[in-house]
């Protein structure tokens, strides 16, 4: 982080500029710290930041108020360059009680700010949040800019007059709190206020009282006199276009939605309620005027087994959950590639095995979705690698599942799901089409042969309504060309390397593997999916200190790109870093016979960019 | 059923397919292959428009042996693949084959759910009370104490009865036949197929090679007047040999009573497939051999709204779909944005 004093702003107090910073709300999950911080992002993007977040929150809806387990989080990085994480350390962070601020205070730089909501500092509500004396007093914070505010008796004054309850009131405090961090980092609130205006206009004493407690909390920034500093994080110089904030489940949906679009098409997208998958479905669901069918199942095996019907009569079908939701859906998976038939399955990963860890991040689910199923049953898998990449790789996966009329899995995970990036939007028009064809005539003397193939292996996609065509598919083994059942050893063998070739041609349609980094680098961090971001600002910085290392980052795990081999190969070291105990690299060293070495972080939480770049160097610096 | 056009009359044997199929020799399954052939040109609907579905189990090869389009799916999941069809495609007349092991078993919760969404299609649930395709094991509505080669003490869980369950699950339209009889079957399908909704038929079905007999009590000709009631929409329950045994309500459970003497048809109970409250044909539901006459026919027949129909308003409703890309450049435009030059 670079510094320089610049000229006062507006008030009294200096404002120093800064091209980095990373601010964290945490308080109880009933505090309202998701929403604030989703607004201190729209509105730092909306000023021209570059911006990334990281949402962290428990998976008990409420859990008992004030308890350790109870903590959420959100954390946004803003910059005036490009950033590619939600940052490692804090620069000011805002704990709403107790147990916020022990569960989150030694994430703080060194020297750097704790706002803290001084009046939940009770008997009370430190016992709950099993601390024996107050850290605000006891010298725990010793070496922070602690500044205690009297948030709940602030608000009070500023969101009382308008008629609420007190509990009401007091639940507009994360809004104060809100309005300090705006003034302290010299935020716009118009887009703040024009949100409150559109989500509760209909309750005008809601929105007045928030509204009332957001401007406190900025006056009382700007006139108390408390900060001897105020910040300000310029413009992002960032390629010129319009642009939005964007999570990673807004991009599948978006993306879902426009590939089907492009291909002339509706969706139907066939989803059981399941964190953190299901605001893919609820984005969805807001989307019927676009042509979009959303159906929420009975469960996670009618999801699929509903979309695989609507592929076969004929949609762009797609289905969403998390990993144990794959589990239940992987007979029907096999399924679908028996029948071949086009749709597309995204993984939300979290934390497992199991219900695991519902709202934390992971990528452990590799193994399941290029291995997980009975029988030979290869499925072309797909990984996205940032918030805003999910809308490109979900048009791919529709992409490939249509060209080669097979399931194709897209992983994403909770960390890419619910974190925020810019997006810029792009024109539907420079968008590439997507190319179906529905036969309606025979392929064979007269008759229909369901599984007659195409050079690239595909089968054709007759759908039920066409005269001519009627035809049978099912899970039996397929005889070629016909599609009758069969048993016959000679015709499984040669059905099975049939769908094997078949996914293996999708290389044909994929883009190469390409390298980040100087053409002098002896090591090669290779990467999949959310690890993008830390990989990314970790090798810059370790090129910076005169390391020589490259990464790579793999977005089609099955089938690799066609030169991935070539390129490993030209690395004395390949190092793989996952958040799982060596997926990933278990494949490369089975494939490429290379001697690759895992940095693995089974922790719930996405690499830090120091981790990374320490185990990096520890990995060079060993031979 | 929607899908109906004038198409050139089409026969049975048009709707049989070039499959050859493999049931056991004196399968029920045969008796219902040629009844819904021979039900099928009397709809009036294409072959291409057409698709029938099915799970895994006997029943479920049914697909293969229909000339139309077809799905054999996965075990239990015939009725969710096959909301998906209709779901993409409400034109086309949607069936599903299924039996008591996939439709009441591993798929009983997709079972529940589509009959209370009410999509449009017609399931025929095939009882034999056994497991065939496995090879003898007792199903989820084998009587309780039979033995089997999984039960060799006897079963000793509950049986369900198809019936009540799709009532239970508030089925649209609920009805009962028998494979031997052919006519009465057909007189079922036809009206399960022209129904709007969810149309479940239970179809008692004889396996005679690992549960012969099954069904004899209702299908013997010496018994079955006396063990089986016809339903008649707004006619009394009267049934025997001599029809002067009748079904009468006694406070809230019914009773057999002879009819003659003190007993008048007035004073029995009289058949309404269209009540709106389905508490009627629930207590038909259960009647079973041999207390009570099973009864045969239409359980239930009442008009609601199809899952797809409301699904299809929702679109029209929100706003008409428009053409181009506009509506995705707003999609992509919507909420705060922001320009970099």
């Amino acid at each position: 982080m670079t510094s320089s004093i610049d000229a006062p702003a507006g008030g009294k107090t200096d404002r120093i500029v800064s091209d980095r910073v990373t601010v964290r709300f945490c308080g109880d999950s009933g505090d309202g710290m998701q929403l604030a911080g989703t607004q201190f992002t729209n509105t730092s993007s909306v000023f021209g930041n570059d911006i990334a977040t990281l949402p962290d929150f428990p998976a008990e809806i409420r859990a008992p108020a004030g308890s350790l387990s109870g903590v959420s989080g959100f954390q946004i990085n803003f910059s005036s360059h490009e950033i590619y994480t939600p940052g490692d350390r804090v620069d000011a962070l805002v704990a709403m009680n107790p147990a916020a601020l022990r569960m989150n205070y030694r994430d703080v730089v060194d020297g750097g700010i704790i706002l803290v909501n001084e009046d939940s500092f009770t008997k009370t509500s430190l016992q709950k949040a099993g601390l024996d004396s107050n850290p605000l007093e006891d010298g725990t914070l010793k070496d922070y800019r602690v500044f205690r505010i009297p948030m709940e008796k602030l608000n009070a004054e500023a969101a009382g007059p308008f008629g609420l309850s007190n509990k009401a009131v007091n639940r507009c405090k994360n809004f104060f709190a809100l309005g300090v961090v705006c003034w302290l980092y010299e935020r716009p609130l118009e887009p703040i206020l024009q949100w409150i205006e559109r989500k509760m206009g209909k309750a005008p004493a809601v929105a007045d009282a928030n509204t009332a407690a957001l401007k406190a909390g900025w006056n009382y920034g700007d006139t108390v006199e408390l900060f001897p500093h105020a910040y300000r994080v310029p413009k992002a110089n960032i390629a010129p276009g319009t642009y939005r904030k964007i999570t990673g489940n807004e991009a599948t949906a978006m993306g879902l939605v426009t590939a089907a679009r492009l291909a002339g098409k509706e969706l139907f997208y066939g989803s059981y309620p399941i964190t953190p998958a299901s605001t893919i479905l609820e984005e969805l669901a807001a989307m019927s005027h676009l042509g979009v069918k959303t159906f929420q199942a009975e469960d996670e095996i009618a999801a699929i087994a509903a979309t695989i019907g609507a592929a076969y009569a004929g949609d762009c079908a797609a289905t969403g959950t998390s990993g144990p939701g794959v589990a239940l859906k992987s007979e029907a998976i096999g399924l679908a590639v028996m029948t071949e038939l086009p749709l597309v399955i995204v993984n939300v990963q979290r934390g497992g095995p199991s219900t695991g860890l519902p709202t934390k991040t992971e990528q452990a689910d590799y193994f399941q979705a290029v291995f997980g199923r009975n029988g030979e049953c290869p499925v072309p898998v797909l990984a996205a690698a940032t918030p805003a990449d999910c809308f490109d790789m979900a048009r791919e996966a529709m992409r490939i599942a249509i060209e080669y009329m097979t399931p194709v899995i897209l992983l994403t995970d909770g960390y890419l799901a619910n974190g925020a990036e810019p997006w810029r939007i792009p024109h539907v028009a420079d968008l590439p089409r997507i190319h179906v064809h529905h036969p309606t005539n025979g392929n064979g003397d007269g008759h229909f042969m369901p599984y007659a193939r195409t050079a690239s292996g595909s089968r054709p996609w007759a759908i039920p309504g066409t005269e001519g065509l009627e035809h049978r598919i099912g899970g039996l083994e397929k005889q070629d060309v016909t599609g009758n059942v069969n048993y016959d050893p000679d015709n499984h063998q040669h059905m099975v390397d049939l769908r094997a070739r078949k996914v293996a041609n999708v290389v044909d349609t994929i883009p190469d593997l390409t390298v980040a980094g100087a053409a002098d680098a002896d090591t090669l961090v290779l990467g999949w999916g959310s690890t993008y971001g830390a990989i990314t600002t970790a090798v810059e910085r370790l090129r910076e200190k005169g390391r020589h290392v490259a990464h790579a980052h793999l977005r089609y795990l099955h089938p690799m790109p066609a030169n991935t081999g070539d390129v490993i190969r030209r690395y004395k070291r390949v190092l793989i870093p996952e958040m799982n105990k060596g997926q990933l690299l278990l494949r490369i060293r089975a494939d490429y016979l290379v001697d690759a070495k895992g940095i693995n972080k089974i922790q719930g939480k996405p690499f830090l960019v120091s981790e990374l770049m320490e185990a990096i160097e520890r990995a060079i610096d060993e031979r | 059923m929607k899908a109906q056009v004038h198409v050139e009359q089409l026969k049975p044997a048009d709707f049989a397919s070039d499959q050859e199929v493999r049931w056991c020799p004196g399968c029920g399954d045969y008796a219902i292959l040629a009844t819904v052939k021979k039900v099928l040109p009397l709809l009036g609907i294409p072959r291409k428009d057409l698709v029938f579905v099915s799970g895994i189990g006997c029943s479920s090869r049914f697909p293969y042996y229909v000339s139309s389009y077809g799905f054999h799916g996965i075990h239990g999941r015939a009725l969710a693949i096959a909301s998906g069809v209709k779901m993409a495609n409400p034109q086309l007349s949607v069936w599903v084959a299924t039996g008591d092991g996939d439709g009441l078993s591993i798929g009983g919760n997709h079972l529940l759910h589509t009959i209370r969404r009410n999509v449009d299609m017609t399931v025929l649930l095939f009882n034999n009370r056994i497991y065939g395709l496995t090879k003898g094991q007792y199903s989820p509505t084998s009587e309780l104490g039979k033995k089997t080669k999984t039960s060799p003490h006897g079963v000793i869980d509950y049986p369900l009865h198809p019936i009540s369950v799709a009532i239970g699950a508030e089925a649209s339209f609920v009805a009962r036949t028998v494979d031997v009889d052919l006519k009465h079957m057909a007189m079922v399908l036809e009206r399960a197929a022209r129904h709007r909704g969810t149309s479940f038929v239970e179809i008692y079905q004889n396996c005679n090679i690992f549960n012969d007999g099954a069904y004899t009590y209702a299908t013997d000709k010496a018994t079955k007047d006396d063990t089986r009631l016809m339903l008649e929409h707004g006619k009394p329950l009267i049934f025997g040999t001599d029809r002067n045994k009748g079904i009468r309500l006694n406070g809230m459970e019914p009773e057999v009573v002879e009819l003659g003497g003190s007993v008048k048809e007035d004073d029995l109970l009289f058949h309404d497939e269209r009540a709106a409250q389905p508490s009627l044909a629930y207590l038909l539901s259960r009647m079973h051999y041999p207390d009570f006459p099973e009864p045969m026919g239409v359980f239930r027949a009442v008009e609601r709204p199809c899952y797809e129909d409301r699904l299809k308003e929702i679109s029209r409703t929100d706003r008409p779909t428009s053409e181009g890309d506009a509506p995705l450049e707003a999609l992509f435009n919507a909420g705060d944005i922001w320009t970099v030059d």
